[in-house]
C-alpha cells in the first residue's frame, strides 16, 4: 500500500537519514520526500512529508522505529489503491510525451498508472495503448479518467473508457 | 371491425416491408378487429391512389420492376393534405439537418387530424417538442418505435410494458453498421478502412458512411429516447458524439487482452446524452457482435433489463411499425 506520512524532525544534522532508515529497512519503496526546512514549527522542529510504498504489515514497525529514534510522527495517511481501471488510448501517444501524460496522473496523489502496453504499428500511423490506472476509490478513479480525458483533448488522443457496470 | 385507411409515404426498404407485413398479417389484423386499407402510396417521384384500397402485392412487384409505385404525380404531402384517411405511415429518408420532407409530412398529417406512425428519425431528433405538441393539438396519435433500434422494443418497453417504473439510465448499441465494422476489425485484425469497405460491399454500410460511423445515427436515436423515455427536452446539439473512425485493430486487441470489446455505446444518464466508443467487458450482456443492436435500461423497481435484436432491416423495422399500428387501433 501507499503511505503518506508527516514527520517532525529536530533541527540537528543526520535527522533526515534517521527518518528514512526504517522505510528502507522494511524494504519500502520511497516515492517522495519533501523537507520543509524553511517552515519550522513553533516548537522549532522541521516538518517532512514522506510518501512510500510498503507491505501493509510493516507499517506499524516503521512507526515504532521512528518514534524510538525520537522522531515525531504527526500523521499517517494510508492510501490503498482499491480501485483498478483500464482505458485505451489512440493517437500519437509517444510524440505527445507519454511520460508527461503518466506523470500528470501519478502526481495527483490519488491515482497512478501501474501498467502501460503500447502498440505502434508503423511510423506516422496512430499508436494504441492500454493503460491500467489504480486509484484510492471509485470517485478518484473517475476523477483520474476525467483528468486523462482533458489531457487527451489537448494532445488530440482518443480515450476509450469502460462502461459503467452496475 | 374497424376500417383504418392508411397512406404509406416513402416506399424504400421500410415502406415496402410495411406493405409486405400488412399483406402477410391481414388475417391476424382482421381477427383483432382491424381492417387495414392502404389508400395511397408515394415514393419520391410517383404515387398510386385508390380510395377503395390499393393492391399491395401489385404495387410491390411494380416498384421492383419499374422503380416507381404508380403513374400519378401527386406528392406524398398532397396525399396527406387532400385524401381522407386516418393513418399516415411516414417512411421517407431521414434528414438530420432540417427534418426534411418527413417533418413537413408529419406536421401536415396532424393539421389534417391524422395519426402518424413513423420510422423517420430526423423530425423527432430535431423538433421533438414541436412534433408532439402538434399531435396533441389535433388529438392525433404519434408513434415512432421504429425510429430507435429497429425490431427491438425500446420506447414501448420503457413507456408501456415497464409502466410505473422510473427509468434511471439507459445504454446500448444502436447502430448495426458500427457494430459490424468493430466486430470484424477485431476478428480479422484489419484496419477500419478495410472493414468499412467490406461492410459497404455487403450493403451493411452506405456509400457515404459518415451518418453511421461518425455516431450521428446513434445520437439521433438517443435524442428520441431522452425525450420520450426520460422526459428531457433535448435536441441533437445536446449530444456529445465521438464516432468509430479512429479505432485501430491494435486498440481492439489490447482491449481484448484485458477482457474487453470496444463498442460504440450510446447512453442517457444523469441528464447527459453521450455517444462514444467504450470498453465493454466480454462477458457483459452489452457485448453483442455482428450487426446486432442491444440496450439496457436501469429501472427503480425492475432493476436492469437488457434486450438485444436486429436494429435494422426491411421486415424487422416494419415489425416495429406494425406493433405501433396495433397499439393505436386495437381498442
Ligand atoms: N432501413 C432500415 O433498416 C431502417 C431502420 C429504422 C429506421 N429507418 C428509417 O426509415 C426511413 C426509411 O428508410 P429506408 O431504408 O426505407 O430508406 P430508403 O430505402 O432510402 O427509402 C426511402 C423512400 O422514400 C422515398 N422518398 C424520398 N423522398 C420522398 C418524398 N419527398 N416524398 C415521398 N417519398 C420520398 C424514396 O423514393 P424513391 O423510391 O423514389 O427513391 C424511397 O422510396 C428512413 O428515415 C430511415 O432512417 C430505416
Amino acid at each position: 500500500m501507499r503511505v503518506s506520512m508527516d514527520l517532525e524532525l529536530k533541527d540537528i544534522p543526520g535527522q533526515l537519514v534517521l527518518a528514512l532508515k526504517p522505510v528502507s529497512e522494511f524494504k519500502g519503496n520511497l516515492i517522495s520526500v519533501v523537507h520543509h526546512h524553511e517552515k519550522r514549527t513553533p516548537r522549532g522542529k522541521i516538518p517532512v512529508h514522506l510518501v512510500f510504498e510498503i507491505k501493509s504489515d510493516h507499517l506499524d514497525n516503521i512507526i515504532s522505529l521512528l518514534e524510538e529514534s525520537g522522531i515525531s510522527v504527526v500523521s499517517v495517511d494510508e492510501k490503498r489503491y482499491l480501485e483498478h481501471g483500464a482505458v485505451i488510448l489512440i493517437g500519437h501517444i509517444v510524440h505527445t510525451d507519454i511520460q508527461d501524460t503518466i506523470d500528470k496522473i501519478d502526481n495527483t496523489g490519488y491515482a497512478e498508472v501501474v501498467d502501460l502496453n503500447l502498440a505502434m504499428p508503423r511510423i506516422n500511423r496512430p499508436s494504441s495503448a492500454s493503460l491500467k490506472i489504480d486509484a484510492v476509490s471509485k470517485e478518484y478513479l473517475s476523477a483520474a479518467i476525467e483528468l486523462l480525458k482533458s489531457i487527451a483533448r489537448d494532445k488530440d488522443l482518443l480515450v476509450i473508457e469502460p462502461i459503467r457496470v452496475n | 371491425m374497424k376500417t383504418i385507411r392508411a397512406s404509406i409515404i416513402g416506399f424504400g426498404a421500410v415502406g415496402r416491408g410495411v406493405a409486405q407485413v400488412l399483406l402477410d398479417k391481414n388475417d391476424y389484423l382482421r381477427s383483432i378487429g382491424i381492417d387495414m386499407k392502404v389508400i395511397a402510396i408515394a415514393d419520391s417521384r410517383t404515387a398510386v391512389i385508390d380510395p377503395h384500397g390499393v393492391d399491395l402485392a401489385c404495387v410491390l412487384s411494380g416498384k421492383k420492376e419499374t422503380g416507381t409505385v404508380g403513374s400519378k404525380t401527386i406528392s406524398g404531402t398532397e396525399i396527406i393534405r387532400t385524401m381522407d384517411h386516418e393513418l399516415v405511415i411516414e417512411t421517407t429518408p431521414t434528414n438530420i439537418e432540417t427534418g426534411g420532407v418527413g417533418l413537413v409530412n408529419m406536421l401536415a398529417a396532424f393539421e389534417s387530424g391524422r395519426d402518424v406512425v413513423t420510422s423517420n428519425k430526423g423530425p423527432l431528433a430535431l423538433k421533438y417538442g414541436e412534433v408532439i405538441a402538434a399531435a396533441k393539438r389535433s388529438g392525433s396519435h404519434c408513434r415512432f418505435e421504429a425510429t430507435v433500434g429497429g425490431a427491438m422494443p425500446v420506447i414501448n418497453l420503457a413507456c408501456d410494458v415497464l409502466a410505473g417504473n422510473r427509468v434511471i439510465s439507459m445504454e446500448g448499441i444502436f447502430n448495426g453498421t458500427c457494430n459490424y465494422i468493430l466486430s470484424r476489425m477485431m476478428e480479422e485484425q484489419a484496419p477500419y478502412e478495410q472493414m468499412l469497405a467490406e461492410a459497404q460491399e455487403l450493403g451493411i454500410a452506405e456509400k457515404d458512411p459518415s451518418y453511421d460511423v461518425e455516431g450521428i445515427d446513434t445520437a439521433s436515436k438517443l435524442v428520441i429516447v431522452a425525450n420520450s423515455i426520460f422526459g428531457m427536452n433535448a435536441s441533437y446539439k445536446d449530444v456529445t458524439v465521438t464516432g468509430i473512425t479512429r479505432i485501430t485493430p491494435e486498440a481492439l486487441s489490447l482491449a481484448n487482452a484485458d477482457g474487453f470489446a470496444i463498442k460504440l455505446i450510446g447512453e442517457v444518464n444523469d441528464g447527459k446524452i453521450n455517444v462514444a466508443p467504450k470498453l465493454v467487458p466480454l462477458s457483459h450482456p452489452l457485448s453483442v457482435g455482428g450487426t446486432l443492436n442491444v440496450f439496457s435500461v436501469q429501472t427503480d423497481l425492475a432493476g436492469p433489463i437488457t434486450i438485444t435484436g436486429r436494429g435494422a432491416g426491411s421486415i424487422e423495422t416494419a415489425s416495429a411499425i406494425l406493433s405501433d399500428i396495433i397499439s393505436i387501433y386495437k381498442n
